[in-house]
């Protein structure tokens, strides 16, 4: 696959917004092997980022343990309805993928 | 009567071969039925299962990936005759209508003459409406590894249109009646090397397999039980798969030959499945172990 698909959603339950981010990764281990008995190259994400409104507020390190097709979630508070949530990542070939979302009410 | 005969001309007619792609079945001396034992309503296993299910469902489901790619599948001009199904193809409530279609299927489809499920109105869709060829869909029918098939994709897609929404399988059809009738006959069809019919283990309240509690197809509860769920992502393998799969699997449990793809015994299954759970809430796409 070419592109790599992100869906986000952002609820805002009182103060706190409840963020939900699907991404499709083949998050391959590089121990694995095809059906020929080859190993597959390690292809995982090694850096997600979560930016609000332009600001970094969390930065994680992923590695080959995070399954394919990962769901991440996780809370920000302060953040206010109509906040653009932005969730990028960088994996270890290079390739980087981002996907936004506007907060909603939860 | 009239319906076994058509149900021993159907398994005659719309399956291969056992063989090539499973494995051997366990035939011949020794082979005995797992156990099933009866059990009570709700133990704590069960309850421990549910809590894990929900955790899943709350947390986020990949499917949503799937269901954005058949989206971009369903809008696309694409095959031979370059046009989009949202455009062409008719789910039963309109052309390009299909919020609430997946839960009134399987239904009658007079273009077609057949009664058709999701999966197989858009692959007749596919073929009928793109241009697309049977055989070639029918090659690679269902995911495996990192492949999944476009008709996964679309029917992942065209079923979360219809979360928290009502099953209503027209069964007031006699086209859908006949079908329905028909599947019950195939569910209480024992053959096989263990002389099994589906009946043998889901046609009874409270059993198991292990850990495993298995619905009582007839029963609206037991049926709602089969029919969540699916489409659903199944986390071992990362995959996406169908209701259409999920049958072809229960066939190969049972050591019976493959069924073919979208084929007539598929339809009739998951027509008596689907109407038993008829007015229950269907909750969207499913994630597994």
């Amino acid at each position: 696959m070419a592109s790599y698909p992100i869906r986000i959603r952002a609820l805002l339950k009182g103060d706190v917004t409840f963020i939900t981010a699907i991404v499709s990764h083949p998050m391959e281990t590089g121990i694995r092997k095809d059906d020929a008995g080859k190993i597959i190259a390690a292809h995982y994400i090694q850096v997600l980022t979560v930016e609000l409104n332009g600001k970094k507020v969390m930065e994680s390190h992923l590695n080959t343990a995070v399954s394919t097709n990962p769901v991440f979630n996780f809370k920000v508070k302060g953040a206010k309805l109509g906040d653009k949530i932005v969730v990028s990542w960088l994996d270890n070939l290079g390739e980087k993928g981002s996907g936004e979302a506007t907060v909603i009410p939860g | 009567m009239k319906y076994r005969i058509a149900v021993v001309a159907m398994l005659a007619l719309g399956m291969q071969p056992a063989g090539a792609q499973d494995k051997p079945a366990a035939t011949g001396k020794g082979a005995k039925p797992p156990a099933v034992m009866p059990v009570g309503p709700k133990d704590a296993a069960t309850l421990e299962f549910e809590k894990f299910r929900s955790q899943m469902e709350q947390q986020g489901n990949p499917a949503e990936l799937f269901e954005m790619k058949g989206e971009e599948l369903w809008k696309a001009k694409r095959g031979p005759n370059n046009v989009a199904l949202a455009a062409s193809c008719d789910l039963g409530l309109g052309i390009g209508v299909v919020k609430g279609a997946y839960v009134q299927m399987p239904r009658y489809f007079a273009d077609a003459g057949k009664v058709m499920d999701a999966e197989r109105r858009i692959v007749w869709c596919m073929v009928e409406k793109q241009g697309f060829k049977f055989d070639d869909l029918a090659k690679k029918p269902f995911a495996k590894g990192s492949f999944t098939p476009e008709q996964t994709s679309l029917v992942t897609y065209v079923a979360a249109q219809s979360t928290n929404m009502k099953i209503a399988v027209p069964l007031k059809d006699p086209h859908v009646r006949e079908v329905y009738e028909i599947g019950k006959e195939v569910v209480a069809y024992r053959a096989g090397p263990y002389d099994f019919s589906c009946n043998t283990c889901h046609g009874a309240d409270g059993k198991r397999i292990r850990m495993q509690n298995l619905p009582n197809l007839s029963t609206p509860q037991g049926a709602l039980t089969a029919v969540l769920g699916w489409p659903g992502y199944r986390m071992t393998g990362s995959v996406m798969l169908t209701h259409q799969w999920r049958m072809g699997d229960c066939f190969r449990q049972q050591r019976f030959p493959q069924p073919k793809y979208a084929s007539d015994t598929v339809t009739a299954l998951l027509t008596y499945m689907t109407a038993n759970a008829n007015g229950n809430m269907y909750k969207g796409l499913g994630i597994k172990r």
